[in-house]
């Protein structure tokens, strides 16, 4: 895999350390400069988002790291997690300086409280090496400690308004946006929510500067990023590569050339064909928080549909109508195409609900279905496989 | 770039309240800075349909049917939560992305409804019927989903059948945001998601109010109070059945609402009329024991205030609380269950007149008790509740047999073919008569406290209260909890303990205000208080849960005006001055307010229940 | 853990309550505790919650509802998540969920009726590349086969009848 960064090696708290010898505001011009956008999918650029966090009114606000990894296809947080919490935790602990807040929270999925001993472990020794707790550092004006909030089992709580509700208490239903969260998030205060690899991504990013981040990738799609790669592959796993590269590329790094169709994004994502593999993975192409599916020629495509939109029934939050009612219609509709029976009219009104949830949808759940509903239905009726 | 402080200044900048210039459907309207895109539309009468907002509740954005389109945004955004701080903002409200997204989500919703319209109570009143139409639904792509649920007939007060609910939760946040009760909950998700109780337990047996005020905030058939209109078409159609009717003040400020006539008409005699059509022996007046229960509770209230004034007896609670609302009261006993020695232990108006009508009229006409049907006409669902309360039959019978809503007896004058507009109007009947203002003004939040006060104060001080007209103004209006004082000086021998006394009053509607006010009592706060007044339904009586619908504040202030000045122009304006009154006590409760007889039948005991559920 | 010994759920809950506070925000946490010492979460826990928190009960029963890892009906001792999404639905998911049927005795959404096992599906458990996978409590167990089904329950088998 050649030589490796953000899953390379790393002395635990360089990045806060770099951090430390800046301005609080010159962090967060640093973090903008980079180009670092979201690694959780949506791609919002993240020093903007802490420059509105920072700039918010109010002395108590929050870090939240987003370690609600549900999407289908994607593991490359739990990797993360497991292997390099430091970077992870000094990300937050970066972000906790540049914004001015003195909590951060890991809000660690359900799935993976296998990691919570580990976890805390790491906290405890950050504490004890005065990396994490009060006056880091030995600086008198900055405090700033982790907790970990253990998810209850709900995929949407990766929606961060979601999850912000769910660590109040209450059920993981998405929040009427605006305001957003960096203006009224946990607790109605400012609250910064990122990716579990975003964090890892800022650390890097302090270690190594802004500029050699720029320096990978595309204009608009700025450095590195984790892919995890499953399905019809020869080696499953998690991949550091730049952004913007082409799913051929990606397809021959992994071993998974044989493919007739590939997901991008997970569940929510798009699927492209063979005569499509020429196209970037990269926020002005073919967004992705990091989910690769590959499928070969063998595959039932509409399978790989009913699959998914059972998973979006499942996992709806069934607060507004289009997604509570929608994704249950989209799966009929697709279980009846499975069954052979369904005239040309019927898969017209389906597009056209899936279309009418992409934009009624009150969040990127219901909104995203018509994503793979119409590009796996296209690749279905392409005839690219079985 | 910005810098912080550059991104602060246009945030400060972004001031609340001044015009912004926003174009919709191609046409310049100025709006007020932060005001809700719904709002603007309905200022400038842009129809947007709506299904999860309500005037009196925060936005949730679930329904998503009042979504817009915004120039520049590629989703839709929901009106109702979309506020325009930006001037310049293009919306379409009509554009064919907006037209496509709300017919799918019509046809969603109407898929899941169970369709029964024809025998649906909200037929011609269901909002998503209206919008169907509007749309022209005539036909679904979907298979209309099974029925999941057995509808919940089994409570007092409220009937819930979910077949019919769309999920917009309107029930919920009033329940919670209103009413601060939270009978209500959202259960499971996606698909599978629908509203509930705890454990799908009967409203019945749950922390429930029975205040009504889901009903009256539901767009569809989902919520109703429990239907008591074939009992009392049964008991009318009876020749050996007497069947007499008493009617709540706030049923007339409302009811012609339901014949479409302006919120705010007031139809007193019209309704008397109607209800002799109906075939009714005897049409009185709740107001004439709104009167008697001013005598009884503010005696209660001197004797309370003697006791731990002169007697330093700290037996008697101050301050005394209300107990007219039935709603307030089982809210008492769930939430304040240690507290209840506050609430007056006189009946509500309802049931003082079913207990009388039993025992005095019916030995004043020489009339069966037993042949006796008494039906009240409230505002009110949990009315339905009190009647059916265990402790209920001081008379020796059930002392209120029926109790309609204001909706139910519509319903009956509407079967029944009678013209409510264009009727004659007609008095009530003796021996209670027409009653007093002060009585009427029950109907509306602070109308107990003032009408309590035109009587005490005279009493007190042998002068009528010092406001013009009798108008007592600092107990009116909507807001959510009022407090004032009177000071009583100059009073007259008998009560002179209270020589120099300020009375301190506070009044409150709405359950969530109320829950404030005994929050603040039990920690201490209201201390110096004397005399709260709480009604569980915002507005009052008048807001109650078996008016018609729909409801907002206008509408409220609509029906408060109607009893205002309905009040004013009754030639009897205080509840000691009502003569039948007078005579009650002369002849049958002869040993007085607060005496035994009275005590006996017109002042009642509370339960506690707590909040734990079996 | 299913004890059919009587539990008094006030003491459990007064408790974990001591413990994790009377703040909303510790709703959660309460909830995942109860539900991690005593297998669910039953109805006199969630009125006891309710009004230690000073919340409706109808509140705290409905985020219960929400969650996947929240139940109000008893688990067993070893609950047995497959995930059946996609990775591990492509690569034999089919054919270790008979393997688990058989190797536990209990359907999908079944608990076992000496509480020591539940079997049950679950989406992504961020497992993919290593299909199909499952958890069974906090253990995760990647590249599942018919055979190695069998070894993992023997083993839980054994562990739970030492305790």
């Amino acid at each position: 895999m050649g030589d490796r960064v953000i899953l390379g090696p790393y002395a635990p708290g360089t990045a806060v350390d770099a951090a430390l010898d800046q301005r609080r505001s010159d962090v967060v011009m640093t973090v903008r400069e980079s180009g670092l956008r979201g690694r959780g999918g949506a791609g919002f650029p993240t020093g903007t988002k802490w420059m509105l966090a920072a700039a918010a009114a109010g002395d108590e606000k929050y870090v939240i790291c987003n370690a609600d990894e549900g999407e289908p296809g994607t593991f490359k947080d739990r990797v993360l997690l497991q292997e390099y919490p430091d970077l992870v935790f000094d990300g937050m602990v970066t972000a906790g300086y540049a914004i001015g807040a003195k909590e951060g929270y890991v809000y660690l999925r359900a799935e993976y409280r296998y990691m919570l001993d580990a976890l805390e472990n790491v906290l405890e020794k950050m504490r004890s090496e005065g990396r994490l707790g009060n006056a880091i550092r030995g600086r008198e004006d900055f405090d700033f400690d982790i907790h970990i909030h253990l998810g209850s089992g709900a995929y949407v709580c990766g929606e961060e308004s979601a999850l912000i509700e769910s660590m109040e208490g209450r059920r993981g239903e998405p929040r009427i946006r605006p305001p957003f969260p960096v203006v009224a998030g946990y607790l109605n205060k400012p609250t910064v929510v990122n990716n579990v690899e975003t964090f890892a991504l800022v650390s890097r990013v302090m270690e190594h500067g802004a500029d050699w981040f720029r320096g990978i990738g595309t204009e608009e799609s700025a450095g590195l990023k984790l892919y995890s790669v499953s399905g019809d592959v020869q080696e499953p796993g998690v991949y550091e590569l730049p952004m913007g590269i082409t799913v051929n590329a990606l397809l021959e790094t992994v071993g998974g050339t044989d493919a007739a169709a590939v997901q991008i994004g997970g569940a929510s994502g798009t699927m492209v064909t063979r005569r499509e593999f020429d196209r970037k993975i990269a926020f002005e192409d073919i967004a992705t928080g990091g989910s690769i599916i590959v499928f070969g020629p063998e595959r039932n495509l509409l399978g790989v549909l009913e699959n998914f939109l059972e998973f979006f029934a499942e996992e709806s939050c069934g607060q507004c109508t289009p997604c509570r009612l929608g994704t249950m219609r989209l799966l009929e509709g697709v279980r009846d195409l499975q069954n052979g029976s369904v005239e040309p009219e019927r898969i017209d009104a389906l597009r056209n609900l899936a279309d009418s949830m992409a934009i009624s949808a009150k969040c990127g759940l219901g909104q995203s279905c018509n994503a793979p509903f119409g590009s796996i239905l296209d690749a279905h009726l392409e005839g690219v496989a079985r | 770039m910005k810098t912080n402080e550059e991104v602060r200044e246009q945030e400060e900048a972004r001031d609340v309240g001044t015009l912004v210039r926003v174009t919709i459907n191609g046409r310049e309207y100025r709006a007020r800075r932060g005001a809700t895109i719904l709002e603007i539309c309905q200022e400038n009468g842009i129809p947007v349909p709506t299904l999860c907002a309500h005037d009196d509740l925060t936005s949730a954005g679930v329904c998503r049917i009042c979504s817009v389109e915004i120039e520049g945004s590629w989703a839709l955004q929901t009106a109702c939560t979309m506020e325009v701080h930006d001037p310049g903002m293009v919306i379409n409200t009509h554009s064919p992305r907006v037209r496509q997204a709300r017919r799918a989500i019509l046809e969603l919703l109407l898929a899941e409804h169970c369709g029964d319209c024809y025998t649906c109570a909200a037929s011609g009143t269901c909002e998503l019927q209206e919008i169907a139409d509007d749309y022209g639904i005539r036909e679904l792509p979907y298979e209309r989903r099974e029925p999941r649920f057995e509808p919940d007939d089994t409570g007092p007060s409220i009937y819930r059948d979910m077949n019919k609910c769309i999920q917009c939760r309107r029930c919920i946040r009033t329940c919670d945001d209103i009413q601060s009760v939270g009978a209500l909950g959202v259960f499971a998700r996606g698909p599978e998601a629908h509203i509930s109780t705890f454990a799908d337990m009967p409203l019945g047996d749950v922390v429930c109010t029975n205040c009504g005020q889901c009903i009256t905030h539901c767009p569809t058939g989902a919520l109703r109070e429990v239907d008591h209109t074939p009992e009392v078409w049964k008991a009318l159609e009876d020749p050996d059945k007497h069947v007499v009717i008493q009617t709540a003040p706030a049923p007339r400020a409302a009811m012609g609402e339901c014949f479409d006539l302006p919120p705010g008409t007031s139809v007193t005699g019209r309704m008397n009329t109607a209800m002799r059509d109906l075939g009714f022996d005897r049409i009185f007046d709740t107001n004439f024991t709104a009167d008697l229960t001013i005598m009884e509770e503010g005696t209660e209230l001197l004797l309370r205030l003697k006791a731990a004034l002169v007697d330093g007896d700290t037996s008697m609670k101050l301050p005394q609380i209300t107990s007219c609302s039935p709603g307030w009261i089982k809210y008492m006993e769930h939430f304040y269950p240690d507290m209840l020695d506050h609430l007056s232990t006189c009946k509500s108006p309802q049931q003082m007149f079913g207990a009388l009508m039993k025992t005095y009229y019916a030995e004043e006409q020489g009339i069966d008790p037993e042949s006796i049907v008494t039906v009240s006409l409230m505002p009110c669902t949990a009315k339905k509740f009190e009647s059916d309360r265990p402790e209920m039959v001081d008379s020796g019978h059930k002392d209120v047999d029926y109790v309609l809503t204001t909706r139910e007896l519509a319903q009956m004058i509407r079967e029944a073919g009678i013209p409510l507009p264009i009727l004659e109007e007609t008095s009530f009947d003796e021996p209670f008569g027409d009653a007093s203002g002060a009585g009427l003004i029950f109907g509306a939040t602070g109308g107990v406290m003032e009408a309590a006060l035109r009587t005490a104060y005279e009493i007190v001080t042998g002068r009528e209260v010092p406001f013009d007209n009798l108008n007592i103004e600092p107990c009116r209006g909507l807001e959510g909890i009022k407090m004032a004082s009177v000071k009583l000086e100059g009073v007259v021998e008998e009560w002179s303990f209270l020589e120099g006394a300020e009375l301190k009053f506070a009044i409150a509607h709405g359950l969530a205000n109320a829950q404030t006010v005994m929050e603040m009592l039990r920690d201490g706060e209201l201390d110096d208080l004397h005399f709260i007044e709480i009604m569980a339904c915002p507005g009052g009586c008048l807001g109650g849960g078996g008016q018609p619908m729909p409801v907002n504040d206008e509408i409220r202030r609509a029906r408060a005006t109607a009893i205002y000045s309905e009040d004013e122009d009754l030639p009897l304006r205080k509840s000691h001055e009502n003569p039948h009154v007078a005579y009650v006590y002369e002849k049958f409760l002869t040993d007085g307010p607060c005496g035994h007889k009275s005590h006996d039948l017109l002042h009642t005991h509370y339960t506690p229940r707590g909040r734990e559920l079996k | 853990m299913t004890t059919r010994t009587r539990i008094d759920w006030n003491n459990v809950v007064q408790d974990v309550v001591d413990m994790r506070g009377e703040d909303h925000t510790a709703l959660i946490p309460i909830l995942q505790d109860i539900q991690r010492s005593h297998g669910h979460v039953p109805r006199e826990a969630q009125n006891a919650i309710a009004i230690a928190l000073d919340v409706s009960q109808a509140r705290v029963a409905e985020v219960i509802s929400f969650y996947s890892f929240l139940t109000e009906e008893p688990q067993g001792q070893y609950i047995f998540r497959l995930c059946q999404t996609i990775s591990c639905e492509m690569d034999g998911k089919d054919e270790v969920a008979s393997a688990l049927e058989r190797a536990l005795g209990i359907a999908f959404g079944e608990t076992s009726e000496d509480g020591l096992f539940s079997l049950e599906y679950t989406n992504c458990i961020g497992m993919c590349d290593q299909p199909p996978a499952m958890l069974v409590n906090d253990d995760a167990f990647g590249g599942l086969t018919p055979q190695s089904v069998q070894d993992i329950v023997a083993d839980y088998r054994r562990k739970g009848e030492e305790r």
